[in-house]
C-alpha cells in the first residue's frame, strides 16, 4: 500500500505540473506598461513554488516508499541533522525565498500604486452599478459634472445621475456604455460605486481594483497595444454578477479622437 | 490528589436516564460524538449544495429533478436561477467553514479526546460544554431555515460583503429576512464557540494529571488548545461585528453603509458608513478561523503518523513552536484578503511580509513530517494513508499560497478561480483528511469496534484521487482569469474552459459520492465491525490505556500517573517497542535519536 | 542506545487535603488575601479567560468606532447624560461593598459560628447597586430619547447605545452571577466555594473597570 501510494503521489504531482510546464495556462498576453514587472513576478513564483511543490511531492513519495513495509527488526534512524536540518533549512531556504519574493514583488505593487497619475493622463470616470459599467469623459472643459445619485434615470440615458440644467461643468460630459482609450497615454480611471461593492477586472492590463461605495478610488494605467478587451466585474454584487461586463476598447489616439467626437455627438 | 471538586459535584455518580446519558449530556465523550454528529449532516448538506453549483455551472438549462420543490421561486421547473445559485454557494460556505471545519476537527474530536489524554475525567465546565453544543445545533437549525423563508437564503456569500448584505432586499433576493438569520445565526453560533473555547483552555491548563506536563501532552492536544486560544479571540470579534450588520439591517444605522447608494432603483437612508470596515473585522475573524480549521488537523494527523511509523517526530518543541508561531502569525494577516479592496495600497505591502512569513512555520512542519518518515518503520492503515494524503495537499495548497501572498501578483489572481483552488486544497481537503484520519484511529476507541479496512482503503483512494481530479484544475482555471463566483460562464474567453468545467463537476460528482463509502462504513461498523481491543494500534497516549468505549467518568475513578513523554516509540519495553504514558516502567530507546529535544 | 529512565516531575503544590469536595471551600484558618490555593481552580482560570474575550468584543467595539469616526463628516457631538456620572459611582460604590463582602464571608466562614446571621447583606447590597446602575443606564437611555437622540440617529448615537447595551446587557450577567452567589450562600448548608466567590468578584470589578473605559472613550470620542 506504501509503494501505491508513492507511486500514485508522483504520477499525480507530474500530472499537475505537466499543464504548467507545457506554459498552457498562462494568463492573456499583457498590454500594459506595468504588466511585464508582474509577469516576471508571477514566473519567479510560479518556479518557486513549483520546485518546492515538486520536491516536496517527490520526498514523501520516496521515503513512503522506502519506509513502509520495512521489517519489524529493522532499526530507526534519524535524518542527518534532525530536527535542526529542518529548521535551517525552513528559515534559511524558505525564508529568503519568500523575503525575496516580497521585496522584489513590492516593486511591481508599486508601479501600480505608489505612483501619482501623470498631470496629461486622461480621465475618465467608470461607474459600476447592478449590473453594468458605465464611462464618462469630462468633455472639452475638463470637468467632471457633479452626481445626483436621485436623479438617476436609467430609462432615459442618466446613469449617472447628471444634471447637466443647473450643473454647467456636466453639459459636455460624454457617458459610454463602453470604454476606449488611446494606446500609450496614460489613463487615470476614477471609479464610483453606484449601489454595493464591484470591481474593476482586465485581465491583459493586469489590473484588478473593488469599486467601494462612499469611497473615492481610482487606477491609473497605460495600455501599449490596440485591441477590444473585456472588463469583469469581480467582486459579488447580486443575482447579475456573473453577467456584468464591459468593454476596453484601445484605439490609436486618431481613432480614439474620432470615436470621442462620435460619442459627444450622441449625447 | 483526587478529583478537583469542579467535578465532585457532577460526577459523583453516572448520569441515568435516556435524555440524561444522550440528549442533554454533560459528559465531553457524548458532546463530541454530537458535535461530529451535527459536522456529518453539515458536511453532506454542503456537499450536495456543491453538486447542486458544479451541475448548474455545466449544464445551466437542465432541470434538477425535484429541486422546485425545495425552493418554487429559486429553481423554476428544477433549473436554478442566477440568485439561487449563489444562495447555495453562500450556504455551502457558511455550512462548510462553521459547521464542518469548526466543529469536526476541534470541537468533535478536542471535546472527546483532550480531556482524555491530559488525564481528566471531563472538561472543566461540563454544562458550559453541554450548553456549547446545543448553542451550535441551535445556530445550524437557524441558518438553515433561511432556506424556507421567503426570498430564500442570502446571496452574498458565507463573507456577506456590506452594503451588498446590509441594506436588505433592496440589493437582491435572499438579502431580506434570509440574511438577517444567516447574521442571527452566525452570532449564535460565535456565542457556542466561545464557551467551548473556554472549556478548552480552562481544561488544558487546570486539570492536567500528575506527571501530565505541558510538554508531555500529545500534538494534538496542543493544536486543539492553541486552536481554542485563536478561536476565544477570533469569535469575539465576530459577534460584535454581525451585531452591527444586524443593525444595519433592521435599526436604520449606518455602520457600514454609506450615504448616497442607489440600490434596487431606491436611495437607502443611511449614511456615513464604511464597508471596509465589514471587510477588517470580518477578516481579523476569518484569517485566524482558517486556521482554527487546519491546525487541529495538523495535530491529529501528526498524532497518527508518529504512531504509525512507530517513533516521534524529529523535534516535539519544534512542532509545538511552529503551530504557536502560525497562530500567532494568523492575526497579522487578514489584509491579504483585502489587497485590492481600496484599502491603502501601503498596507497592503504591509500584510504580505507576515502573510509570506506564515510560510516558514508551515515548512518547518512540513519538513518535520517528512524527515520524521527517513529512517521510520512505517506501517500503513487507513488513517495513515488519510495521514500522508493530508501532506501531501498541504503541501499542494501551500504553495499556492506563494502566489496569492504578493499583492502584485494578487492583483491578477483575486477572485479567479486561483484562490477557490487553494483555500479548498487546504481547507476543504486537507483539513477534512485529518477528520478522516481521526475517524479512521480513534473510531475504534470510541465504539468499541473497528471499522472496514478494505471500505477505509477504498474510500481514501476514490478521495484523495477524486480530490486531486477537483481542485488542481482550479489553479489553471485561475491562471487564465477565470472569475469565481459566477453562476454562468457567459465571457468570451469562457467558452474553451468549459471541457475543463465538465471535467471537474464529474470528479466532483463520483469523489462526492464516494464518501458514502464513508458513511457506509462509520455506520455497519458501528452495530457489525469487529470488536476493537483496548488498544489496537499499539498507541502510547492515554486515551489507550482505557477502555473501549471508555466507562462515563473515562478513567474509572482512578487517576492516571505520567511518567513519560507522548510518544515513546523504538524503545524496548514489556508492552513491545513502545511504552504507554502511564507505565512505570523503565525503558530502554533503541533509537539513535536524543529523545525528545 | 540510551537508557532512559522517567519520573513524574517533582511537584511543586502543597500537599493537598483529602476529603470529598472540601478542599475548595474557605477554609477555616489564615488571612483571606494570605491563603494559597491547593490547585488551579478553574472558575478562576475560566473567568480571566472570559474577561479576555469580553475585552476583545470592547476592542473590536472600540476599532469600528474608530473607523467609523473617520470615515464620514457626520460624526456628531452629544452631551453626555449627567446621569451617567450617578451611574458610575453607583457601579463603582458596588465593587466596594463586593469586597467588603468577601471579607465579611470569609471571616464566617473561618468563624464558621453556627447561628450566626450569614453576611449576606453586603451582598445584597451589591445585588441592589447593580440593578440602580442598570436601571440608571436605562435612564440614560431615556434622557436621550427625549432629546430625539435614537439608536439610528447619528453615528454617534449608535455607537453611545451599542457601548452601553452590551456593557449593560454583561452587567446583567454578573447579576446573575450574583444572585448564584447568594443562593449558594443561603442554603442551610453553604455551598459556596472561593473560586465561585473569587470569579463572580473578578468579573464584577471588571464590569466596573470596562466602564470606566467606555466612559472615557465617550467622553474623549463624543
Amino acid at each position: 500500500m506504501g509503494k501505491l501510494f508513492a507511486v500514485i503521489v508522483v504520477l499525480i504531482a507530474i500530472a499537475s505540473a505537466v499543464p504548467i510546464v507545457m506554459h498552457k495556462w498562462v494568463p492573456p498576453v499583457d498590454i500594459s506598461t506595468h504588466g511585464p514587472t508582474i509577469d516576471e513576478q508571477m514566473s519567479d513564483t510560479m518556479a518557486e513554488a513549483g520546485l518546492s511543490f515538486l520536491a516536496a511531492q517527490f520526498l514523501l513519495a520516496f521515503f513512503v516508499w522506502k519506509f513502509s513495509g520495512v521489517p519489524a527488526t529493522a532499526k530507526i534512524r534519524t535524518f542527518p541533522g534532525g530536527a535542526t536540518a529542518m529548521v535551517a533549512a525552513a528559515v534559511i531556504l524558505v525564508g529568503t525565498e519568500v523575503l525575496a519574493l516580497g521585496i522584489l514583488g513590492q516593486r511591481a505593487w508599486a508601479t501600480v500604486y505608489f505612483t501619482a497619475p501623470a498631470a496629461n493622463a486622461l480621465q475618465v470616470q467608470t461607474q459600476a452599478g447592478q449590473f453594468a459599467f458605465y464611462f464618462r469623459y469630462p468633455g472639452p472643459d475638463g470637468k467632471f459634472g457633479p452626481l445626483h445619485p436621485d436623479k438617476i434615470d436609467e430609462g432615459n440615458q442618466n446613469f449617472f445621475g447628471l444634471d447637466p440644467d443647473n450643473d454647467p461643468d456636466s453639459k459636455d460630459d460624454i457617458v459610454t456604455a463602453e470604454l476606449a482609450i488611446p494606446v500609450n497615454r496614460e489613463v487615470h480611471l476614477l471609479m464610483h460605486a453606484k449601489d454595493v461593492n464591484h470591481s474593476f477586472y482586465v485581465r491583459e492590463l493586469r489590473i484588478q481594483q473593488d469599486f467601494v461605495p462612499g469611497l473615492d478610488l481610482s487606477l491609473h494605467f497605460t495600455a501599449n497595444k490596440t485591441g477590444r478587451y473585456e472588463i469583469l466585474c469581480t467582486q459579488l454584487c447580486g443575482l447579475g454578477h456573473y453577467n456584468m461586463k464591459g468593454y476596453l476598447t484601445v484605439l490609436s489616439q486618431e481613432d480614439f479622437d474620432k470615436w470621442l467626437k462620435q460619442k459627444a455627438s450622441e449625447q | 490528589m483526587h478529583d478537583t471538586p469542579a467535578h465532585a459535584a457532577q460526577h459523583h455518580t453516572p448520569p441515568q436516564g435516556f435524555i440524561r446519558k444522550h440528549i442533554f449530556s454533560v459528559d465531553h465523550k457524548v458532546i463530541g460524538k454530537q458535535y461530529y454528529g451535527l459536522a456529518l449532516v453539515a458536511v453532506f448538506t454542503g456537499m450536495a449544495l456543491s453538486w447542486l453549483m458544479r451541475f448548474h455551472l455545466v449544464w445551466p438549462n437542465k432541470a434538477i429533478y425535484g429541486l422546485q420543490w425545495l425552493s418554487k421561486i429559486g429553481a423554476p421547473g428544477g433549473v436554478i436561477t442566477p440568485e439561487y445559485y449563489l444562495s447555495l454557494m453562500t450556504m455551502h460556505g457558511t455550512l462548510m467553514v462553521f459547521f464542518v471545519l469548526t466543529n469536526a476537527p476541534f470541537a468533535a474530536f478536542g471535546n472527546y479526546f483532550l480531556p482524555i489524554q491530559i488525564g481528566a475525567e471531563d472538561m472543566a465546565f461540563p454544562r458550559f460544554n453541554m450548553m456549547s453544543f446545543w448553542i451550535t445545533f441551535l445556530a445550524f437549525i437557524v441558518l438553515i431555515s433561511a432556506f424556507f423563508v421567503p426570498g430564500g437564503p442570502p446571496i452574498s456569500g458565507w463573507t456577506s460583503y456590506a452594503p451588498l448584505s446590509a441594506v436588505g432586499p433592496d440589493s437582491g433576493p435572499g438579502e431580506g429576512l434570509g440574511q438577517t438569520l444567516w447574521a442571527v445565526s452566525i452570532a449564535i453560533f460565535c456565542v457556542a464557540s466561545l464557551l467551548g473555547a473556554l472549556n478548552f483552555i480552562a481544561t488544558t491548563l487546570d486539570l492536567r494529571a500528575k506527571g501530565m506536563t505541558l510538554m508531555r501532552m500529545p500534538i494534538c492536544t496542543w493544536a486543539w488548545f492553541i486552536t481554542s486560544c485563536i478561536a476565544l479571540l477570533a469569535f469575539a470579534v465576530l459577534l460584535p461585528a454581525c451585531l452591527l450588520l444586524i443593525l444595519d439591517r433592521v435599526a436604520g444605522t449606518s455602520f457600514f453603509i454609506p450615504s448616497n447608494l442607489m440600490v434596487g432603483d431606491r436611495l437607502q437612508p443611511h449614511s456615513g458608513g464604511s464597508p471596509l470596515l465589514w471587510q477588517h473585522l470580518f477578516w481579523f475573524f476569518g484569517h485566524p478561523e482558517v486556521y482554527i480549521a487546519i491546525l487541529p488537523s495538523m495535530g491529529i494527523i501528526s498524532h497518527i503518523l508518529i504512531n504509525s511509523m512507530r517513533r516521534p517526530l524529529l523535534s516535539h518543541k519544534a512542532v509545538i513552536y511552529s503551530i504557536l508561531s502560525i497562530a500567532f502569525l494568523s492575526y497579522m494577516v487578514w489584509g491579504h484578503h483585502m489587497f485590492v479592496s481600496g484599502m491603502n495600497p501601503f498596507s497592503s505591502l504591509m500584510f504580505s511580509f507576515p502573510t509570506l512569513l506564515i510560510t516558514v512555520p508551515s515548512t518547518v512542519l512540513t519538513l518535520i513530517w517528512l524527515g520524521s518518515l527517513y529512517g521510520s518503520k512505517l506501517h500503513i492503515t487507513t488513517a495513515t494513508l488519510f495521514a500522508l494524503g493530508f501532506i501531501s495537499m498541504f503541501v499542494s495548497g501551500g504553495v499556492s499560497g506563494f502566489f496569492l501572498a504578493q499583492p502584485s501578483i494578487d492583483i491578477y489572481l483575486h477572485a479567479t478561480y486561483f484562490v477557490v483552488g487553494h483555500f479548498h486544497m487546504v481547507m476543504g481537503v486537507a483539513s477534512l483528511f485529518g477528520v478522516f484520519a481521526g475517524t479512521y484511529f480513534w473510531f475504534p476507541k470510541m465504539t468499541g469496534r473497528m471499522m472496514s479496512e478494505t471500505l477505509g482503503k477504498l474510500h481514501f483512494w476514490l478521495t484523495f484521487v477524486g480530490a486531486y481530479c477537483i481542485f488542481m484544475p482550479f489553479h489553471y482555471l485561475g491562471l487564465v482569469g477565470n472569475v469565481r463566483r459566477y453562476s454562468a460562464f457567459v465571457n468570451d474567453f469562457m467558452g474553451p474552459l468549459m471541457p475543463v468545467h465538465k471535467f471537474i463537476t464529474i470528479a466532483a460528482l463520483i469523489t462526492g459520492a464516494s464518501q458514502f463509502i464513508f458513511l457506509y462504513n462509520l455506520i455497519h461498523s458501528r452495530f457489525r465491525g469487529q470488536p476493537a481491543p483496548q488498544n489496537p494500534w499499539n498507541a502510547t497516549s492515554l486515551e489507550w490505556t482505557i477502555p473501549s468505549p471508555p466507562p462515563w467518568d473515562n478513567f474509572g475513578g482512578k487517576h492516571p500517573v505520567v511518567y513519560h513523554d507522548p510518544y515513546q516509540y523504538g524503545v524496548e519495553s514489556s508492552t513491545g517497542d513502545y511504552v504507554m504514558q502511564d507505565a512505570p516502567e523503565q525503558i530502554k530507546t533503541v533509537r539513535d535519536d536524543k529523545t525528545m529535544t | 542506545m540510551a537508557t532512559t529512565v522517567h519520573e513524574p516531575p517533582k511537584s511543586d503544590r502543597l500537599p493537598g487535603r483529602n476529603g470529598g469536595g472540601g478542599r475548595n471551600l474557605i477554609p477555616a484558618e489564615g488571612d483571606l488575601r494570605a491563603i494559597q490555593d491547593r490547585s488551579p481552580e478553574p472558575a478562576r482560570t475560566g473567568i480571566w479567560i472570559a474577561l479576555a474575550t469580553i475585552t476583545m468584543s470592547f476592542a473590536a467595539f472600540t476599532s469600528a468606532l474608530i473607523v467609523r469616526q473617520g470615515s464620514a463628516t457626520d460624526w456628531q457631538h452629544i452631551t453626555l447624560p449627567r446621569v451617567l456620572y450617578f451611574n458610575t459611582l453607583v457601579l463603582l460604590a458596588s465593587s466596594v461593598t463586593l469586597e467588603v463582602s468577601r471579607r465579611r464571608v470569609a471571616s464566617y466562614m473561618r468563624g464558621m459560628t453556627s447561628g450566626a446571621a450569614r453576611p449576606l447583606g453586603w451582598l445584597y447590597a451589591t445585588l441592589f447597586l447593580g440593578v440602580v446602575f442598570v436601571v440608571g443606564q436605562y435612564a440614560a437611555w431615556v434622557r436621550l430619547k427625549s432629546e430625539g437622540l435614537y439608536l439610528a440617529t447619528s453615528p454617534t448615537s449608535s455607537f453611545f447605545y451599542v457601548l452601553t447595551a452590551v456593557h449593560a446587557l454583561h452587567v446583567l450577567g454578573g447579576l446573575g452571577g450574583l444572585v448564584n452567589v447568594i443562593q449558594k450562600l443561603s442554603r442551610s448548608v453553604a455551598t459556596l466555594r472561593r473560586s465561585t466567590l473569587d470569579a463572580t468578584s473578578y468579573y464584577w470589578h471588571f464590569m466596573g473597570i470596562l466602564w470606566l473605559y467606555l466612559l472615557l472613550l465617550l467622553w474623549l470620542k463624543f
